[in-house]
C-alpha cells in the first residue's frame, strides 16, 4: 500500500496559521522538549545520588551559560505545557469550547507561561 | 461485506478497546502532575542554589521522598504516552514505528528507574 504518497492535511505550505493552531503544536513541541529535558532531571538526580563532588559539577554544568539558557527554556517550557495542559482538560471536561473563549483562554495560557518564567526567574536571580 | 452482526463488530472491538485507557491514563497523570509540578518548581526555588548536605537533606525528608517518586513515576509515563502518540501520528512505516515504539519506551523506562533509584539512594543513604 503506497501510503506515504496521500497529500499531507493541512497541507504545510499553503496552511496559514492561526493561534490556536500554533498553541496546538506548541503543546506537542514542548511535550516532546519537556520529555528530552527530563535528562536533566535525571543527571541532577544521579549526580545527587554520586556524591558531592559529582553535584558540584552537576552545579557548575546548570550554572554556566548555556545551562542557564536551556534551564530557562526548560521553565517555559514546562510552565507552557502546564498552563495549556491545564487548557485542555477542561476542554476534555466538555468547557470553552466557543470560539471566543478558545482565543481568550489560549491567550491566558501564552500569558500566564511567560508571567511564571519570569516570576520564578526573578525569585531564583542571586 | 462483512457477515458480522453489528453488535459482533462493537462487542470489545470498536474505537472503544484499548485507545480510551491510553487516553485516559494520561488525563490521569496529567491531573496528579499539576500540583505536583507546583510543589516541585516551588521548592526548587531554594534548592538550586543550596550546598550539596541541604539538596541531599531535602530529598531525604520523607514527604519529599515520596512525592518526588510520584512525580517521576507520573512525569515518565506522561511522557511515554505522549511520545507514543507523537511517535504514532509522524511515523507509519509499520516496521520503523515498532521500532521507534520498542526503543523509546525501553529509554523512558530506563531513565525513570534511574531517576527513582537515584532518589532512592539519596533517601536510603546507599
Amino acid at each position: 500500500m503506497a501510503t506515504d504518497k496521500r497529500p499531507l492535511s493541512p497541507h504545510l505550505q499553503v496552511y496559514r496559521p492561526q493561534l490556536t493552531s500554533v498553541l496546538s503544536i506548541l503543546h506537542r513541541a514542548t511535550g516532546v522538549a519537556l520529555s528530552i529535558g527530563t535528562l536533566l532531571i535525571v543527571y541532577w538526580l544521579i549526580a545527587m545520588a554520586a556524591g558531592p563532588e559529582a553535584y558540584k559539577h552537576a552545579q557548575s554544568v546548570f550554572g554556566s551559560m548555556l545551562g542557564q539558557l536551556f534551564m530557562f527554556l526548560w521553565t517555559w517550557a514546562l510552565f507552557y505545557h502546564l498552563c495549556n495542559g491545564i487548557r485542555h482538560l477542561f476542554w476534555d471536561a466538555g468547557y470553552g469550547f466557543d470560539m471566543e473563549m478558545v482565543y481568550k483562554s489560549g491567550k491566558t495560557v501564552v500569558t500566564a507561561s511567560v508571567v511564571l518564567t519570569f516570576l520564578i526567574w526573578i525569585i531564583v536571580a542571586p | 461485506m462483512s457477515l458480522r452482526t453489528p453488535l459482533g463488530r462493537v462487542r470489545g472491538l470498536g474505537s472503544a478497546k484499548e485507545g480510551v485507557s491510553h487516553w485516559w491514563v494520561q488525563r490521569v497523570t496529567a491531573v496528579a502532575l499539576v500540583p505536583l509540578v507546583l510543589w516541585f518548581t516551588v521548592s526548587m526555588l531554594s534548592i538550586v542554589r543550596a550546598d550539596y548536605d541541604s539538596a541531599v537533606h531535602w530529598v531525604g525528608q520523607p514527604f519529599n521522598t515520596v512525592l518526588l517518586v510520584a512525580l517521576l513515576v507520573g512525569a515518565f509515563y506522561h511522557a511515554l504516552l505522549g511520545l507514543q502518540v507523537v511517535i504514532e501520528d509522524y511515523v507509519h512505516a509499520e516496521g520503523t514505528k515498532v521500532m521507534a515504539l520498542l526503543i523509546m519506551k525501553f529509554i523512558m523506562v530506563l531513565l525513570g528507574a534511574s531517576a527513582i533509584l537515584a532518589v532512592l539512594r539519596i533517601a536510603f543513604g546507599g
